[in-house]
């Protein structure tokens, strides 16, 4: 009996002090990120900042930072990305699953054998492709390789539309539908959970990409929310507290979105992952 | 269900017949040439991206990997036959990063025991087990280079974990973590335990928690304690998700790139495979010929280390077609 309790004690404990190890590397940021620049010097790490209601370090941040232009970049670019990801998704999908034709095995071995493909590494290559298309420093270089190389998405629909029943498809046929409007009248609205899901991971994903951008857009004016953090590094290379806002400012979002639609995301996170 | 929206080329046609007569739509296979070609149009913009963007660069990856050259269009590409690939294991700048994998590797092995211990507590009843998992997986949602300088903050001289040490009066134990080349790869390949621990965790528990739970009642009633449940039920339920979590895990540790990128531009013997592949292919040195052959040979062992684990544990959901 004894032991079970010891046990159960034992257990909580590690469990808080896990707690404790994922959060106070972001509570001590948060704090510094609340501390005026003299405050900061003169203080610990640990000590509570004089007034929790300063906010001058975030407008410093989101103003001098870029930090506006950055949301607006990365709006834009997920905006655009996401809607043509669940197009091409769905279309490769149905096309995969709804027909028989030629090639269809060749056709589904490329996708699959392109997710192993690492993309950090093979931009060497990429980069050559997309500079001749002239889309270099512009806000298409990512946007087109969000496309081009997201492949998950389609893996996820086609994991789901082979649990659509192929019934619905010929009751619609019978009353004269053509595949195109199967496609969208039919299937797509059945397709809701999974673009659910393809939503929040792949909206996570270029939420948080920073090489693409880094990368392909290395103009001041084309920073999304990742690079525009990473340029703090030169100017406020000295101002850990105006570093500390910026950080919490893009952590912000995310957690709020977390909080929302954590049952979504432990979901969509599995299914991608999984693959 | 609605038959009047935008009529593509072929409604008219399905108008005008009377269903019998046209069973090009329900049959398999015995359609004419349009029933052939739609496939292909919902095909054709999918299949163009995927080779320009990625078999085309897989292709070029390959041929530059076999040239001199220097990244500048106008200049000459001179076959150089497998020159590259030797330099890779020549050149006294690439030869450690390989080392510097081995520590990525260590973390990520550590980091799939904390989150079995974690999912497999956190699969019997706790309290406040929402919270928890939420609090361990979360990380993992955070942006790169937000994580980046959480880190850098945490680590610097004088800094969080200097003051925590200094709190409990272990001020010996303070190091450089970020600037002694014998300390640094162990505070970046802890920040990646840190920032990935929670996705091993949930995939876990996700694959604890499918197992039926019929199964630990028959077990407890066969007096199985918690160990034994662990052993003989647990273990064997997730396999197949610790064996692809393990592959992906050395995958990943020698395609490490973000973390120590952001946090230390790969200074101090931080530098990684694919940090160097990046500084050699778009960096102020113009070797593109062997940054490619790099790219060819991380492409070679990810592809090598896929096919070795789905012979030791096959796919059995996953079939497609």
């Amino acid at each position: 009996m004894i032991s079970r309790v010891v046990l159960t004690a034992l257990k909580y404990l590690t469990l808080i002090v896990a707690s404790v190890v994922t959060l106070l590397p972001l509570g001590v940021v948060l704090i510094a990120s609340m501390k005026s620049q003299s405050e900061f010097v003169t203080t610990g790490p640990f000590d509570f900042p004089a007034n929790v209601f300063n906010i001058d370090n975030f407008v410093t941040a989101i103003v001098r930072g870029g930090m506006v232009q950055g949301l607006i970049n990365t709006s834009f670019i997920m905006v655009v990305s996401l809607t043509g990801t669940i197009l091409i998704g769905t279309m490769t999908a149905y096309a995969i699953d709804r027909f028989t034709f030629r090639f269809k095995n060749g056709v589904l071995g490329l996708f699959l054998l392109a997710t192993l493909v690492p993309t950090v590494t093979t931009q060497v290559a990429t980069f050559q492709i997309v500079n001749s298309m002239g889309l270099f420093n512009t806000i298409w270089a990512p946007i087109v390789l969000f496309l081009g190389t997201d492949i998950i998405s389609i893996y996820i629909f086609v994991q789901f539309m082979s649990s659509i029943p192929k019934s619905l498809d010929e009751a619609a046929m019978l009353d004269g539908a053509n595949r195109f409007t199967i496609y969208w009248r039919v299937i797509m609205p059945l397709l809701k959970p999974a673009i659910a899901t393809v939503l929040i991971i792949r909206g996570i994903a270029i939420y948080n990409e920073f090489y693409i951008p880094f990368l392909y857009m290395p103009s001041s004016d084309l920073g999304v929310i990742s690079t525009s953090l990473f340029r703090f590094k030169g100017p406020f290379g000295a101002q850990w507290e105006v570093i500390a806002a910026g950080t919490m400012v893009v952590i912000v979002p995310t957690l709020i979105i977390f909080l929302i639609l954590q049952k979504y995301i432990y979901n969509g996170i599995t299914s991608g992952a999984t693959k | 269900m609605t038959t009047t929206t935008t009529p593509p080329s072929d409604a008219p046609a399905v108008a005008a017949h009377p269903l019998p007569n046209r069973p090009a739509w329900s049959g398999r296979g015995r359609g004419g040439r349009d029933r052939k070609l739609t496939p292909w149009l919902f095909l054709a913009v999918p299949l163009i991206l995927l080779g320009v963007f990625t078999y085309l660069p897989a292709g070029n990856l390959i041929y530059y990997s076999l040239t001199d050259w220097d990244g500048f269009g106008a200049s000459p590409k001179v076959f150089v036959g497998l020159q590259n690939y030797g330099k890779i294991f020549t050149r006294d700048d690439i030869l450690p990063v390989f080392l510097v994998s081995l520590y990525y590797i260590g973390a990520s092995l550590v980091q799939m025991v904390i989150a079995l211990c974690f999912a497999t507590v956190l699969s019997f009843s706790t309290r406040f087990r929402n919270l928890f998992k939420g609090i361990l997986f979360f990380p993992y949602l955070i942006n790169g280079v937000a994580i980046g300088f959480v880190f850098l903050y945490l680590f610097q001289p004088g800094g969080t974990l200097d003051s925590a040490l200094h709190a409990f009066g272990l001020d010996a134990l303070s190091k450089h973590w970020l600037g002694d080349p014998d300390v640094v790869n162990f505070s970046l390949a802890g920040t990646s335990v840190w920032r990935y621990m929670g996705l091993n965790f949930v995939l876990f528990l996700g694959a604890i928690q499918s197992i039926p739970s019929e199964l630990y009642e028959a077990a407890e009633l066969d007096g199985a304690g918690r160990f034994q449940q662990f052993r003989y039920l647990i273990l064997p339920g997730i396999k197949r998700i610790i064996s692809l979590s393990f592959i992906l895990a050395i995958a990943g540790s020698l395609a490490v790139f973000e973390i120590p990128y952001i946090m230390t531009l790969g200074a101090n013997g931080s530098m990684t495979f694919v940090i160097k592949t990046v500084l050699l292919g778009f960096g102020t040195f113009h070797k593109v010929g062997l940054a490619s052959a790099m790219a060819v040979l991380l492409l070679a062992i990810v592809l090598i280390l896929t096919w070795i684990q789905r012979r030791i544990v096959p796919d059995d959901k996953v079939d497609l077609s």
